[in-house]
């Protein structure tokens, strides 16, 4: 494969009339890398997923996805990617195997359908029918489908949305079982958990562009960079009487101090050495890296689909 | 695969999904017997005028019933279906895979195609058996150039029918919107000497009235020759490439609600 990316965009836009929906993204996706754009709904990740998968136009910028512009997709190309879409039913009438069997008569080497019905985990529902599934086994469905092909490139838009924990992780157990085949894949979602469970590489896409770029334990700069500190003095001591270098940082926060902090050793010798010296209980004291949860939260305004 | 090979194997699966829908086996090969066999119970042995000749009303019903199963079980089929592939998402998620829009077309037309030779094959046996309407020997050419003519056209225009088609619930309606007033104006349910002169007038603009003309003379008695009759097979292939062409033009393989005009995407046009 040559070991170039697997996609490329430089400058990708996306307009509806007066609605830019896509505002210059770049991106490079390596080969065998799991990567997630994370947003809000309404963010521009399904445009952008549905520009590199050939479904749309793009308004503006260059995209390579296997060295091709999906924008001029052939047959050959369609038979290197696999899709599984944001919303959309399948043949409610086939059972899973013939589910397989057909789409597998598309591709010029398929995968075995007994070896990608494990892979998804419906190996005691292939005689059922697809429209008898639950939402979750339906959606492995849709994965094995674009599984069957054996392709390069798998895009699975929002693969989790809707379904109940345990389903989720479910999920996250048969995208991880991915990883193992090699496959690249790109994902959209707007779980944080599920991008930093998942990817090796996590995109936040927000008003269509990308706000943020990186590895799920270093994304967000400075504000990752922060760790925070929040603990409770006793009745009757001041906030003022604390050392004076830990009290300039202190804000009141849900009844508790809390002091964010990029010399997070520092401030709790400080801090500690003095509750000690005093001989002062702090209460309830935590300290703690922000997850990508509150990194997200900052970079999207607390949009989030928190649900 | 080669693409004949292809055709077959999306066509296999097309038949277990038409055979295991209730809904559609019983509008499609259950209702036109059904039809048959009301019409003819009333009407058939009442005789009515055909070309000067007095016809039995049994031998006009035949061919009548032919035509509302054919349109049945391919425009109307092929309508309603497309839509509500379209609609659930499984039309697009076809056009992900390397299958050739042209081949999952000419599966889904095959299932059309077959469904019609079935009921031509049980209308034409039952109306002998049953009725006494004479088997269409003589007249076999003819009957098979309609029959194939008819079918490629009205699978063209039931594809072209699914962009007027908004949603899945409305396909039924709009599906029989279009076909029963044709039924009537064309003589399928009242013979066409029944019918007051306007009426008639509209039928010959449409096509189901020149089916019906040409199933009518395969079957009439007194026809001399083959049957085939250009004038009227020349109105069937018009609007079979009207059809075409406007299915062709319009077809929607998104669920409507993504590309609508109102939200104003343009799919990406696909290349060889």
């Amino acid at each position: 494969m040559g070991g170039g990316p697997v996609i490329r965009a430089r400058g990708l836009e996306k307009s509806y009339g007066s609605l830019r929906a896509v505002r210059g993204i770049d991106l490079e996706v390596g080969e065998g890398e799991i990567f997630a754009f994370l947003g809000p709904n309404g963010a521009g990740k399904t445009t952008t997923v549905e520009i590199l998968e050939g479904y749309r136009h793009r308004s503006g910028g260059e995209v390579e996805v296997l060295g091709v512009d999906p924008g001029r997709a052939t047959t050959e190309w369609r038979a290197r990617i696999g899709v599984v879409l944001q919303s959309g039913q399948l043949e409610p009438l086939l059972t899973v195997r013939e589910s397989l069997e057909l789409y597998a008569g598309y591709y010029p080497s398929p995968r075995p359908v007994d070896e990608t019905l494990e892979v998804v985990g419906l190996t005691p529902q292939r005689d059922q029918r697809a429209g008898k599934l639950s939402g979750g086994q339906q959606r492995r469905l849709d994965v094995a489908l674009a599984l069957i092909g054996n392709p390069e490139l798998l895009f699975l838009d929002e693969p989790t949305t809707g379904f109940d924990p345990a389903a989720r992780r479910g999920a996250w157990g048969m995208i991880a079982n991915l990883r193992q085949l090699g496959k690249t894949v790109l994902l959209t979602t707007h779980y944080m958990e599920e991008a930093q469970i998942l990817a090796d590489r996590v995109a936040i896409i927000k008003g269509g562009e990308i706000v943020a770029l990186g590895k799920p334990s270093e994304l967000g700069g400075a504000a990752a960079g922060r760790t925070s500190i929040r603990f409770r003095l006793p009745a009757g001591t001041a906030t003022d009487e604390l050392p004076s270098a830990i009290a300039a940082k202190a804000q009141e926060a849900d009844g508790r101090l809390q002091l964010a902090t990029e010399t997070p050793v520092d401030d709790l010798a400080l801090l500690c050495g003095w509750a000690l010296e005093q001989a002062v209980d702090l209460g309830d004291l935590e300290v703690s890296r922000p997850t990508l949860e509150d990194v997200y939260l900052e970079l999207t305004g607390g949009e989030a689909g928190l649900t | 695969m080669k693409t004949g090979q292809l055709v077959l194997h999306q066509f296999r699966y097309d038949q277990k999904t038409f055979w295991r829908e209730p809904t559609a086996v019983f509008f499609t090969v259950a209702l036109p017997l059904i039809f048959l066999f009301i019409f003819t119970s009333i009407f058939g042995n009442e005789a009515t005028i055909v070309d000067g000749q007095r016809v039995k009303g049994s031998t006009y019903y035949v061919p009548g019933i032919l035509a509302l199963a054919l349109v049945s079980a391919t425009l109307v089929n092929l309508a309603i279906t497309m839509t509500i592939l379209r609609e659930r998402g499984i039309l697009k998620r076809v056009r992900s895979t390397p299958l050739p829009p042209s081949v999952f077309m000419a599966a889904r037309m095959g299932t059309s195609t077959v469904v019609t030779l079935l009921l031509v094959v049980v209308v034409t046996v039952l109306g002998r058996l049953v009725y006494g309407v004479r088997l269409p020997t003589d007249t076999l050419p003819g009957l098979v150039l309609t029959v194939a003519v008819g079918t490629a056209a009205f699978s063209a225009l039931g594809l072209a029918l699914t962009a007027g088609i908004p949603n899945e619930n409305a396909a039924p309606a709009v599906t029989n919107a279009v076909v029963l007033p044709l039924y009537f104006f064309s003589g399928v349910f009242i013979p066409l000497e029944d019918l007051p002169r306007g009426m008639r007038l509209i039928g010959d603009v449409f096509p189901v009235k020149h089916l019906f003309e040409l199933l009518l003379t395969a079957f009439n008695p007194a026809t001399r020759g083959s049957g085939i009759e250009l004038d009227h097979l020349g109105m069937l292939v018009l609007w079979g490439v009207v059809g075409l062409v406007v299915a062709v033009r319009t077809f929607g393989w998104a669920p409507r609600a993504e590309s609508g005009r109102g939200a104003g995407i343009r799919w990406a046009r696909r290349r060889r």
